[in-house]
């Protein structure tokens, strides 16, 4: 067995791997707030609540009507999306002349209402999901086994990722997302209608988000905690990679994905920590972040 | 509803739920009415329980409205033996403060013994000034052995279960029969710490042999696949999880869909059968885990658990925290009963002395005794998670491997270190 | 998109400063009146650890107030220096049987020294950038309090004696105790009425308002706000170390999140950037909670539907609408 830095190389290898899954989390989750901020100006500290929602969504689906995993994976970002257009339309519409702190209060306000609904409804011990059995079993790599699912996971994130980076960079539709980000008044005199567009955006944030937490239902827990413990980390990664481009929003997600879990081999007691602590590195050296614009 | 009694205490006394609250308090009076000792006893002052639990958080079901039913039940049956009783019930939301601050406001207002108390740091807060205010405080739920070592009080008993206890059984009965290399995948910190290194001692001193641990950032770890597959490159015969609640449940989660379980056993450290009902049979199979109390026990814990499940939430077995909460109520009130409410009322230290003095005998745990030190000892038993076809019913998940006798489960007292021992 | 943070938009236009004596207006002297008889009366009419509590409540928002209501900062990780100024009060008062006043004192410059590099830190980006990174670097405290041995983890230190002040007066005594934290209160939320209305605290007012603006006068503004930062994050650690000497212990509840969520909460729903605003967003949140802690996770709603009302209706909270209504600045 080769080794690698003191540790063998097949765990190392292993370890990289399943650093990509909790990536794949990071990246749609930065991706989606990437979105919203950049045409909303807002920082959605919901967003943590309502990758949750798509995860319980997912479980209400199958334990009330029945629908399983693939139902999950079309209805839920749907159902969360809609329910996310209508926060914009209540809430969230409202703030636009104001300062972006108060979006940020505003969504902290809204995840701790959804969170503590849950918390009352479903308790907090976590309720079961099971992995649909056309992605159950695991393939033997050699130096691991490797759940079908977790593969799964990393590709579906990654092709949501390039989807939603195509859809903005190279469409009309995209075209319209980035002109409005620049200057929204000229945009809305060209008769592009920029109120309901950043509706929808935020819908599809929220989806993304929503897509997420069925992604991540059969392996964690479906709990309500789920998306506060995740969303700090987040928004550290937001921070590393800042918020100007999709790309590297994405890019971020999965680089630091996969240093957390080189964490987990070499200092494990660290790995909560590490990205707070690379936060700080890059802060010091590039404070607008790796690839944000100053 | 019931608003007269929050006017009266000063800064608005955490007490229960109005509605729960009455239930409580009927349900003591109807049983009097039944034995119609009514007249008779209209006059003794009521004694007053208060169940300070989980009612929001991660230890809710294995403890929360259970625990406040098993406590009633208790409360029902010595009413029936001519006590008054009162149950009241709070959420502490596993705060220290917020549950010490219930707990000094309900002793200031004649509440007489607080029950239950999971999150260890909670109860040690309780511990304190359940002792400073001379009351009584009655333990199911914590885990920490210091209740009955550094920090015991004349002042508590510990009833339902340990660390120690948990170490012990897991540890040592699974090394004997066979489980003789472990892997641990520790929370990082003191609790996890502690679960690990005494269970660690009892496997060496049963001629296993620890190969590794992994140690994951607590509470910030939600995806444990990178220290399981540690765990199953060290090819150990039994993976120790020593954590609790949902991180348990998510480890062996993704302990099976890692195929783990293929060649390893899996040994929950801090396990109620409630998270086996949560994660349900297929995935908890096979499973390893210690308590003190299962409902299908004996004949004496089915017919309690029968008795007991019309006031369980949702209509659910009662788990091991809960039955000890009906366990130290009922010997709490047998003892109020032996040396008069007025006197328990007024000295907590007695109460607590006579407790001790007299040996316990309840449905839930059988006969048993109250260590000096505070400690309740009773056997504890190893289970197995059935698998899926070997159950016979919706509650049916538990069978025996292994029993610790009472007198060697817990915590030999002159290894404590707890003052109240005479050396 | 400028990044600036909390503007003069939504707050209460500033008006004239007819100073009477100290800074205080006329009516904020009425106020101020006011509040040190409730201080007086109040033990002898409530349970005094209720209002103790609810006074280390009150100096941890108006510590946070200094940040967000002069500066315009809003810091999402307040709890860091709330928790860590309870525990190194707690640790040192325990476990190195430091008197009273030490332990206390101990606690605020720890907190500020923490501050002072967090700030340091956290300042070079601003408006909610600023927000993401004090609520990371806090979160990492957070872990850091989890491990460590001083903490004692999940138990938190339990226990804590409260000693005898100056070496006299027992503070065992509920009385005592609470005299002591009713003079920390108020000679704490005196010093931050004069740094507020002292020359330095012009500056940062002119920086809240417009930050290139006042760069551009010659005022090295990142400075001003690094210090602002220290001073609000030691203040905040006072408020943690009183708290846990009151309690007699220091948890890892006081770090967590959701505590600085709650700060936030509390200033908001007072009234951002006024004088007397934290205290009674305090009082009202500290009371709510010890009404409707039997409703368990439903105060996580409550608080919540509070945030979302303050936000969408009643940015100014609530002394800032009442100073509207009377026309007065309170």
């Amino acid at each position: 067995m080769e080794d690698l830095f003191g540790i063998p190389a097949p765990l190392l290898f292993g370890q990289v791997l399943l650093g990509l899954i909790n990536g794949a989390f990071y990246a749609m989750l930065s991706l989606g707030l990437a979105v919203i901020f950049g045409l909303l100006n807002i920082v959605n500290m919901a967003h943590g609540a309502l990758f949750m929602m798509g995860a319980f969504v997912a479980w209400l689906l199958l334990d009330k009507l029945g629908l399983g995993y693939w139902w999950a994976l079309l209805l839920s970002p749907f159902i969360v999306g809609a329910f996310g257009v209508l926060l914009e339309k209540l809430f969230i519409s409202r703030l636009y002349k104001l300062d972006h702190l108060y979006g940020l209060l505003l969504t902290f306000g809204l995840a701790l209402v959804i969170e503590g609904v849950f918390r009352n409804e479903f308790g907090s011990s976590g309720l079961p999901y099971r992995i649909p059995p056309e992605l159950s079993g695991s393939w033997d790599l050699d130096f691991m086994f490797l759940p079908i699912y977790r593969a799964w996971v990393v590709i579906f994130a990654l092709v949501a990722c390039l989807a939603t980076w195509l859809v903005i960079e190279k469409t009309r539709l995209g075209a319209y997302l980035r002109a409005a980000t620049e200057n929204a008044p000229l945009v809305q005199a060209f008769g592009v209608n920029v109120p309901r567009m950043v509706t929808l955006t935020y819908g599809a944030g929220v989806a993304l988000a929503a897509l997420g937490g069925v992604l991540a239902a059969p392996i964690y827990s479906v709990n309500p905690q789920m998306g506060s413990n995740l969303i700090i980390v987040v928004f550290a990664v937001v921070v590393i990679g800042g918020m100007g481009s999709i790309l590297g929003a994405v890019l971020t997600g999965f680089g630091l994905g996969i240093v957390e879990g080189m964490t987990k081999v070499f200092y494990p007691e660290a790995s909560a920590t590490v990205i707070f602590v690379i936060m700080v590195i890059v802060l010091l050296a590039r404070p607008a972040g790796l690839f944000g614009r100053a | 509803m019931a608003t007269h009694q929050r006017g009266r205490l000063p800064s608005g006394a955490q007490l229960s739920a109005p509605g729960v609250r009455r239930r409580g308090v009927l349900a003591a009076a109807g049983a009097l009415a039944a034995t119609g000792t009514v007249p008779a006893r209209a006059q003794t002052p009521t004694i007053r329980l208060g169940v300070l639990t989980d009612m929001s958080g991660t230890y809710r079901d294995p403890t929360g409205p259970g625990s406040v039913a098993c406590t009633q039940q208790a409360a029902a049956e010595m009413a029936s033996r001519g006590l008054s009783v009162e149950v009241l019930q709070a959420d502490h939301q596993n705060k220290p403060d917020v549950g010490a601050n219930i707990a000094r406001q309900w002793y200031d207002q004649g509440v007489d013994a607080v029950v239950d108390v999971p999150t260890s740091s909670v109860a040690l807060a309780i511990n304190g000034i359940a002792r400073e205010k001379n009351k009584v405080f009655l333990n199911s739920g914590a885990a920490t052995s210091d209740l009955t070592g550094p920090a015991c009080s004349p002042n508590t008993v510990h009833f339902t279960y340990d660390t120690y206890m948990l170490a012990k059984s897991t540890g040592a009965a699974l090394a004997k029969a066979g489980g003789d290399t472990w892997f641990f995948v520790t929370a990082d910190y003191a609790f996890g710490h502690a679960l690990q290194r005494d269970t660690a001692r009892f496997v060496e001193a049963a001629g296993g042999k620890v190969l590794g641990a992994a140690r994951y950032p607590f509470p910030a770890t939600t995806d444990f696949s990178a220290f399981l597959v540690q765990a199953q490159s060290s090819r150990a015969k039994v993976l120790g999880l020593a954590n609790a609640g949902t991180d348990t449940a998510t480890c062996i989660k993704q302990a099976r869909e890692f195929g783990l379980t293929r060649n390893m056993r899996i040994a929950g450290l801090l396990m109620s059968f409630m998270e086996v009902h949560s994660l349900g049979l297929p995935t908890a199979q096979g499973l390893l885990m210690t308590e003190p109390f299962y409902w299908d026990l004996n004949d004496r814990t089915r017919a309690f658990s029968e008795r007991v499940r019309p006031r369980m939430p949702g209509q659910a077995m009662p788990a091991q925290v809960q039955a000890g909460c009906y366990g130290v109520a009922m010997h709490y009130l047998k003892a109020v009963a032996d040396m008069g409410v007025a006197a328990a009322k007024a000295d907590g230290r007695a109460a607590v002395a006579r407790m001790k003095a007299m040996p316990t005998d309840d449905d839930a745990f059988g006969q048993g005794r109250i260590r000096e030190d505070g400690r309740k000892i009773h056997p504890s038993y190893l289970f197995e998670v059935k698998a899926p076809g070997e159950s016979r019913g919706q509650w049916d998940y538990l069978k025996v491997v292994a029993t610790t006798p009472a007198e060697e489960a817990f915590r030999p007292m002159a290894e404590g270190g707890c003052p109240l021992v005479r050396s | 998109m400028s990044d600036t943070a909390i503007t003069a938009g939504a707050l209460p236009a500033p008006k004239a400063e007819n100073a009477v004596a100290w800074g205080f207006s006329r009516a904020q002297f009425g106020a101020l009146a006011a509040m040190i008889v409730f201080l007086a009366v109040a033990p002898f009419v409530l349970y005094p650890v209720f209002i103790m509590k609810l006074l280390c409540f009150a100096l941890f928002a108006l510590a946070f107030n200094l940040l967000i209501g002069y500066v315009g900062l809003l810091s999402f990780g307040h709890a860091a220096y709330f928790g860590m100024g309870g525990y190194i009060a707690g640790y040192s008062a325990k476990a190195l049987g430091l008197s009273p006043e030490l332990a206390i004192l101990g606690g605020g410059i720890v907190a500020g020294l923490l501050g002072a590099v967090f700030g340091w830190i956290a300042i070079r980006r601003q408006g909610i950038y600023f927000a993401m990174i004090t609520l990371a670097l806090a979160q990492m405290v957070y872990f850091f309090c989890v491990q460590a041995p001083f903490t004692g983890g999940e138990d938190g230190i339990q226990a804590i004696p409260r000693g005898n002040l100056l070496g006299v007066v027992p503070l065992d005594r509920d009385m005592n105790m609470y005299w002591l934290v009713a003079g920390i209160f108020l000679g704490s939320f005196l010093l931050i009425h004069r740094i507020v209305h002292s020359p330095f605290g012009q500056v940062l007012k002119a920086i809240r308002e417009n930050e290139p603006r006042t760069t551009s006068l010659g005022y090295k503004t990142d400075d001003y706000k690094l210090v602002a930062f220290i001073l609000s994050s030691a203040l905040a650690g006072v408020a943690g170390a009183t708290k846990s000497l009151v309690f007699g212990i220091a948890t890892l509840t006081d770090v967590h999140w959701s505590m600085s969520g709650e700060v936030v909460l509390m200033t908001l729903v007072g009234g951002l950037g006024t004088t007397f605003g934290p205290v009674i967003g305090a009082a009202v949140i500290v009371t709510m909670q010890n009404y409707l802690a039997e409703l368990g996770a439903w105060v996580t709603v409550i608080q919540g539907v509070i945030f979302v009302a303050c936000v969408l209706a009643f940015r100014r909270g609530i002394i800032g609408e009442l100073g509207n209504l009377l026309k007065v600045k309170l």
